[in-house]
Parts: structure tokens; sequence; C-alpha cells
């Protein structure tokens, strides 16, 4: 006992003496690159430099003040760090209204191909003709998918299809000269991003309320459109952020119509749909697809993703550049077209994400996709059924591929939306989407997505029962706590946000 | 369908759970028109092996950077990434987590973009630098908005040659303000911004001090846009701007025919409650231990929705992420050197093609790209060389080519590059 007392000391004046760096079985602190000792030799070798007169016209710069390591160091750091990291293959991953499904490595391996990767976006068209060929296709196949046969692919990621979309409204009002239409109809429930978008397109908001019903009503909607006069159009995701199919979806985008604006829809539902209902079937104008959800791109810690849109033929020369066209078998880069909004992202998109994405498509065929979304809606409509007696359900279900439950008895006892968060991390889950929508208090969105098992959902339904339970039973406190097994435990945002420290500085 | 784990058995179990009879059941909500009946352009599922052979042929329908002399830039650059960059990236634990909403079991994520964050403000000479943004293009724009909110001013002053496509895609944003004037030329009172790329679509590397006495007398921001992000371990640090931002593709990030690439953001301390996307920021955990989070969210879109900053919500974490390895492996003298051997393969072209009767070298001073006058068309010239095999560069106007070498150009390309061009002219 003693002598591993001793041991124990050891470790322990080790660890304080190097505060940041010190191991505990697989579990090993790391300090930043600048904190480690200088090394002689860069991590990556070069042939010697010829030492030439500088043809710059400007002064050599200095000493720069970067990191220097050896190659080793490099990979255990970076190895290191991302044992620190949840993931998707790591465990379930309800995270709502983000599609967090398995990214398959064929993906990953295409995309790698040199006459992908090597290609450069600005090579004489002669040289890239089976790129072209592919975002052609998926252009195609977007719109077969969507309803809406005229994409473009550029957009970066969701918020810049959001702009891009809303741009192309803007850009046909004004063509139409409906320059007085100036008011953007979004709902309560709406992601961020829509009314931040909508303004960044110089537009006014107007909130249609559905906080009571959890879905969009005629008679709310027509009061926020009023005699539709400025309104230019409205943007609505559906399946909707409570995890609901806007029931009233086709009247409310006729009445949109006859007034003259356009419907935008947020695609970021698109999963519990894709390959079985289109929604330009039931009265979108533009909407964009997140690649990076609905077809699998991974997420990556927060991006890249990808974000086309597609719109209805009425729209489509308003469309931003570049769309790739076909020629008879020859394909070419549309640059400009004289109605067109211009150009939004540098060259012609995330086109690594675009081959991904038709790698997914490809694999899953029609039949697969229609298959995504059934089972994608069907796991959501499980989890609601196993635990609606537990949880508080804000709004009756069937749920699309979602589902919407809050922390309203637990509250009761003390135990929080954070809580309930916080305690599947313990239990090494991802949490599902909290505090989101904004419409519900203490929400908790979750989304299973296709690529989970029975067993897996199982799982957290049963962990989920248990913090019921136990809460129930007013065994709260250790829910306060947790986590208590990870990396770090709770972290104090206020401290980080009043004292910002944003990069590391030398002493 | 492989990559679903449901079965019939498992399906029929949480049919009968939910208490419904068929899927059908649950899209009752749906109009019945927007069911569809078939996809006539999709076709049924395929096997792994099937769908590599299609985008394997494709690919293959492309010229590969690797499969020839290559002399492309103009923004987008081919180089050297080393075997571990990708290793890092392609780890489950970066490649498949999500934004680093939950820090306590993201805080590897949020690491690494801490480090990349210091790596670009130490780069380009500014205080504070953001997660990353789209690309260079949407950053110039982004900093330009920034520019406009500091200043309440709604005109911009473009500088110098700065990249087309960060030039359209300004224009187009600005589209959606009535007020607002882009133009080419030096700020007055009015102006919010100058926007100065350097080294600029030419490839001329430029100084600053003219532009920020300038910037100072009408009270303008200095924007300077970089995009070609290896020129700054040869050329002196744009720290006299207020906002340094641009394109890192360069370091760590395949071309991939355009993206996905990496916009970067930089500023002055004091602007950066005005910054748009997201920022990572160090504090505690509650046993007090060093720990990174999201931070400064108050400017953001998910908080402040129509009062955002920016309505940038996804950048490009798994870029930042390769460029922050990459930056690692080459460490100080590493990136020094590589961007000194840039610009000896760029003399070195530079020095061999301007040996060829009809070929006039434009851009005196240069990092690793440069244009040339040639005696012909240069557009029929790179289309006549694609057909040989030779990517041989950027054709602008009429007669003007732009050039690039990097670490990847050897002498032998440029032997083949010149002995074809000269047969040309």
């Amino acid at each position: 006992m003693a002598a591993e007392r001793d041991v124990q000391t050891m470790i322990d004046t080790a660890a304080e003496t190097s505060s940041h760096e010190g191991a505990r079985g697989l579990h090993y602190e790391e300090n930043l690159l600048w904190e480690k000792e200088r090394g002689d030799e860069s991590g990556v070798d070069f042939p010697d430099i010829k030492g030439i007169d500088l043809r710059t016209g400007v002064p050599e710069r200095g000493a720069i003040g970067l990191p220097q390591v050896s190659e080793p160091q490099v990979v255990r750091h970076f190895v290191r760090l991302s044992t620190w990291n949840y993931s998707i293959d790591h465990g379930f991953f309800p995270l709502g209204s983000c599609t967090m499904k398995h990214n398959p490595r064929l993906n990953e391996k295409v995309a790698r191909f040199p006459g992908f990767a090597q290609a450069h976006p600005l090579q004489p068209v002669s040289t890239v003709q089976g790129a072209l060929k592919l975002m052609y296709e998926l252009q195609d196949i977007l719109g077969e998918l969507s309803g809406l046969p005229a994409i473009c692919l550029a957009p970066a990621a969701g918020a810049h299809g959001e702009l891009a979309g809303m741009m192309t409204i803007r850009r046909a009002h004004e063509a139409q000269g409906n320059t007085h239409k100036k008011i953007v109809l979004v709902p309560d429930s709406a992601h961020g991003t829509n009314p931040s978008t909508a303004a960044i397109c110089g537009y006014t908001i107007k909130t249609i309320i559905t906080k009571e019903t959890g879905r969009l009503t005629v008679e709310a909607f027509k009061e926020a459109l009023g005699d539709g006069r400025d309104v230019a159009g409205m943007m609505v995701t559906n399946p909707n952020t409570c995890g609901l199919f806007e029931t009233d979806i086709q009247e409310i985008s006729d009445l949109l119509h006859e007034a003259g604006g356009y419907f935008y829809c947020d695609g970021a539902n698109f999963n519990a749909l894709v390959g079985k209902i289109r929604p330009g079937d039931f009265g979108v104008d533009v909407m964009h697809f997140n690649l990076h959800k609905t077809f699998s791109t991974p997420h990556g810690g927060g991006g890249p993703g990808s974000g086309p849109i597609g719109v209805t033929e009425e729209l489509r020369s308003y469309l931003p550049v570049p769309v790739i066209k076909n020629e008879s078998g020859s394909y070419r880069i549309e640059n400009e077209r004289k109605e067109s909004l211009g150009r939004l992202k540098g060259f012609h998109g995330q086109f690594g994400m675009h081959v991904r994405a038709l790698s997914y498509i490809l694999s899953h065929g029609a039949d697969g996709l229609k298959q995504v979304a059934e089972d994608a809606v069907l796991s959501a409509n499980y989890i609601l059924s196993q635990l609606k007696d537990d949880y508080h359900v804000p709004y009756a279900g069937p749920c699309m591929h979602e589902c919407l439950l809050t922390d309203k008895v637990q509250k009761e006892k003390g135990v929080t939306t954070l809580d309930i968060a916080k305690t599947l991390v313990e239990y090494g889950m991802h949490p599902m989407t909290v505090y989101f929508p904004l419409v519900v208090s203490g929400a908790l969105l979750i989304e299973p997505t296709e690529t989970e098992g029975k067993d897996s959902i199982d799982h957290f339904i049963t962990v989920m029962k248990h913090i019921a339970e136990e809460t129930k039973a007013g065994n709260t406190e250790p829910f306060h706590n947790f986590p208590v097994s990870t990396p770090r435990r709770r972290l104090d945002e206020v401290k980080a946000a009043r004292h910002p420290r944003l990069r590391w500085k030398p002493e | 369908m492989r990559y679903l784990p449901q079965t019939k058995k498992s399906r029929e179990d949480m049919l009968e759970a939910v208490g419904v009879s068929s899927v059908d059941d649950l899209y009752k909500d749906v109009p019945k028109s927007a069911f569809i009946e078939g996809l006539a352009d999709v076709p049924l599922h395929k096997s792994e092996l099937e769908v590599e052979r299609i985008l394997g042929g494709y690919a293959n329908e492309n010229h590969a950077a690797s499969d020839g002399p290559f002399f492309l830039g103009a923004g987008c650059y081919y180089h050297h990434i080393p075997a571990s960059v990708d290793h890092i990236i392609q780890r489950s634990e970066f490649l498949t987590a999500y934004t680093p909403y939950q820090p306590e079991i993201a805080q590897g994520t949020l690491m690494a973009v801490y480090e990349f964050q210091t790596f670009i403000a130490q780069l380009t000479g500014m205080d504070v630098a953001n997660a990353s943004m789209y690309d260079g293009a949407t950053a110039t724009t982004e900093a330009a908005l920034m520019a406009m909110r500091i200043t309440k001013r709604n005109k911009l002053a473009i500088g110098n040659a700065l990249h087309p496509d960060y030039r359209g895609v300004l224009l187009s944003y600005m589209k959606n303000y009535d007020d607002v004037d882009v133009f080419d030329g030096e700020p007055d009172e009015d102006t919010a911004c100058v926007i100065l790329q350097s080294p600029d679509f030419y490839g001329k590397p430029h100084v600053y001090d003219v532009w920020r006495k300038k910037c100072d007398e009408t009270g303008a921001l200095l924007i300077v846009v970089v995009n070609e992000i290896i020129s700054l371990g040869l050329l002196p640090a744009p720290a006299v701007a207020d906002i340094v931002c641009g394109e890192a593709q360069s370091v760590g990030l395949p071309m991939s025919f355009g993206g996905p690439h990496l916009g970067f953001f930089s500023c002055r301390e004091k602007f950066v409650r005005q910054m748009p996307g997201r920022l990572i920021g160090e504090t505690v955990d509650e046993d007090g231990r060093r720990s990174y989070v999201l931070t400064l969210n108050t400017r953001e879109q998910h908080i402040r929705r129509e009062k955002a900053t920016s309505n940038i919500c996804t950048n490009q974490g798994l870029c930042a992420l390769a460029f922050t390895v990459h930056m690692a492996l080459l460490g100080e003298d590493g990136f020094k050197t590589l961007a000194r051997l840039n610009h000896e393969a760029a003399c070195k072209l530079a020095d061999e093609v301007t040996k060829i009767d009809g070929v006039t070298l434009l851009t005196k001073s240069f990092f690793n790209e440069f244009a040339i006058a040639l005696s012909k068309n240069a557009g029929d010239v790179v289309n006549a060389l694609a057909a040989k095999g030779i990517i041989a560069g950027y054709a602008l106007d009429d007669n003007q080519l732009l050039l690039c070498a990097t670490e990847m150009t050897t002498d032998d390309d440029i032997s083949v590059f010149c002995t074809a061009l000269k047969g040309m002219l």
C-alpha cells in the first residue's frame, strides 16, 4: 500500500510540475505546440535553398515566432488531441436538425482520386470533363430529388445556400419591378441563420407565431402576411424544427404565391423526405441542400459543409453562377448570365463535397434513399413512443425524422435540459440538440438518423428513462455534476467571454 | 443497403411499438401530391466496387496536376502535402465530429482550432483570428461588411488588382444594399475601407505604408487580402492593416477543383466583437484545468438572429485542422524554406521563359507567380499546350499569361514547358 502511495505521489508531483502535460492510463494531457521545446529541425525535409537575391521588391520577413517540432512529435500531438473528441464513429449522436449520420469512407477515398483532388478549377475545360460531368449529374439528381429542376452547386454551406436562395428571390423581384417587397416572413421556430440571412439580403423580418401549435397555421400565416403587398417571401423549414411536417403547407404556399411571394425552404431537415417526397411538389420555390447532413459528407468538427440550392424553372435565370451545362456530352462552366445575381463563392463551390455526395447517392440509389427517409422517420417515432410518458411532449406526433421533448417534468425536481445533456455525455453519448427550437422552454430535439441500429437506440432510451426515473425519485445530485469521466468537466464559459484569450501568446 | 443497420424485424418491432401498420402512416401530414412516383434519373443502389469504378472513370477523364508540367495558380495553388496531414484529418475523432458545442467531449477540435487561430494571427501580424471562413473570396467580403459596420460608411475602395472572383463575390453581396458604392482607387472621407491584395492578382507584392497613411487621413480601415499564404514566409507581415484575410488552401489542402479551401480572417483586438464567424477561447473547467470553448457567441446568428455580425454557421473546420497539422510540421524554419523554394522556382521559371523570343516579363517583382506577355493570344496557347499535357497557366486578356511555380515545379517541367512554348510563338 505504501509503495503504491509513493508511486501515486510521484505521478502527482510530475503532473504538478508540468501543469498541462501528464498522463493517466489512456488519457494524455497535451501542451500547445508553442509550449514544446523548439527543435533544430522542421518536421518537413526540403532540398537546400540556393540563396539567390530576392526579386520580391520588398524586404524579407524576419522571425515569425512559429513553433518547431519533428514529425513524430506532430503526429503524437494531434493523435492525443483527437482522443479528446467524441464523434459519430464513437457512438450515438442524436443532434437534432444536424443529421449526424455515418460518413462512408468510400466517399473519402473517391474524393482523393488524383483526377479530383489534383484538378485545378481554372484548367481548360477540355482537361476536366470528368469533374464537370460529375457536377452536372449531381445537379440533375438533386433537381430530381427536390422537384426543383434548376440547381446551383456553388454555395459553401447551409447558411451560404440560404443566402444564395434569398438573393435569387431578391433578384427575381427586382427583375419584375417588385422592389417594394421588403418583408420576409420567418416562423419563430426557425434556425437563427434564417432571419440572419434575410437581414443580410436587406430584408425586414416579420415573425409568424407558431408557439401554440408547433406548426404554421393558416390563421397565423394570414396574420403575418397581411395584404401581402410588401412580402417578398417566407423562409420555412419543413419538416420544421419541432420535428413536424407542416400540415397546411400547400394552402399556405398557395396564399403566399397569390400575394406574389416566394417560398424558401430551409433544407436542413431533408433527411425525412429524401427519395420519398419532393419539396417542389408542396409549393417550394427555392431550397438549399446540406450535403453534410442529408448526403453524409463529414461534419469535420465544424465544416466544410456544402449548400447547393434548387429553384423552380421560373427562377432559373436568376441563380448564382457558376452552373454546369451539358451540350451534347460536352460539359462547360457557365460563369456569366445576364439575369444572374452573380458569384457568391470563389471558383465552383466545395467540389470535394460534391464528389462525396454523389458517391453517397450512387451507393444508395433511388431505393436506398427512400429507405433512408423511412428509417430515419420510423426511428424518431420509436423514440417518441418510448419516452412520451417520461418526458413532456409539447406537440403531439407523429413526428418526422426528429422528435421534440422538453425538461418540463424534470425541471420541477431541479434537473434541467443542460443536466440531461451532460448526463448523456457522462454515459458515453453525444446529447441531442438542446434549448432549440426557442419556441419551447428547455427543448430536447432528438434526431437518431437511419444509420443507427435499434440496439443503439434502445440503449439511449434506457439511459433517458433512467434519468427520468432517478429524477422522479429525487436522486438528482449526480446529474448536476456530470460529466466527471470526460477529459474536462463543465467549462467556465462566462470567463471565456469576459476575458477573451483567443490565441497563444508568449508570456 | 450497406449503410442501413435496421432489419426487417427491427422495423416491424418499431412499427408495432409506435402503433402504426406502415411507415406511410407516419407521413400522414404530407400532401399526397408531394409523394414521389418514381425517380427516373436516379439509378438503384450500387455496390462499393461499382461506385468506385464509376467515379474512378470520371476522375480519369480529368488531367491531374501530377500528370505533367503545371504552372497554374491564380488563387489556387499546387503544393506538396505531407502524408501525415491526411492521416490526421481522416481520424474518426476529427473527421466525424460535430461543431464543438459540447466542449467536454470536443477539446481535441477546440484546441486544434485555437492553434489554428494562433498560427493565422502570427502569420498575418494581427492580434486575433477566427476559426475560419468558407474561402478567400467570402472572407474578403465579410471583411468589407465588417468595415462598414465599424465605420458606418458605405463606400468600398479596391486599391489594386484584386482576384476577379473576390471582386465578383464582393459585388454580388453588395447588390443587397441599395446605397453601397464599390470603386477602384483611393479612399475619401466616406470610404469604409481600402482592399489591397498582396501579392496582387498579377503576382506583385505590395508594401502598405502609403495606404496606411491614406487610411489614417480618411478614417477608412485597411484590409489586406492574401491568397497565397505561403508568401507570408518571405514577404513582410501586413501588421499595419486593420483586417488581414484571404485564402490558406496552400497549406495542407489539395486544389480539389476549387474547394473545399480555407478562408481565414484576422484583425486588431479592438474589433473582435465585430468579427464574423466562430471564435475559440481559453478558459478553465470546474476543476480549474485549462480548457477551450466556443466564445463571444453573442455576435452570432444562433443568438442574435437578424442582428448577427454574419449569417455564417458551419465553416471549414477540418480544412483548418489540415492547415494546422501542416503548419506544425513545417515549423518556423520549414515555413520560411518553403516560401524561399517557391520564390526560387518562380525566379528560375521567369529567367527561362523570358529567354524565348516573343515573351516579356510584365510582373517584375513577384513571389511565386507573375504575368508575361506573349506574341500570341494566351488562351490559344494555353489550350494548345493543354493538348500536349502541359497546364500552362491562366490566360489573362489577349496575349497575357499568368504563370506560377511552386516547390512542385522541377527544372525538367520548366524545360519541357519552355521548349513547347517556344515552338508555338
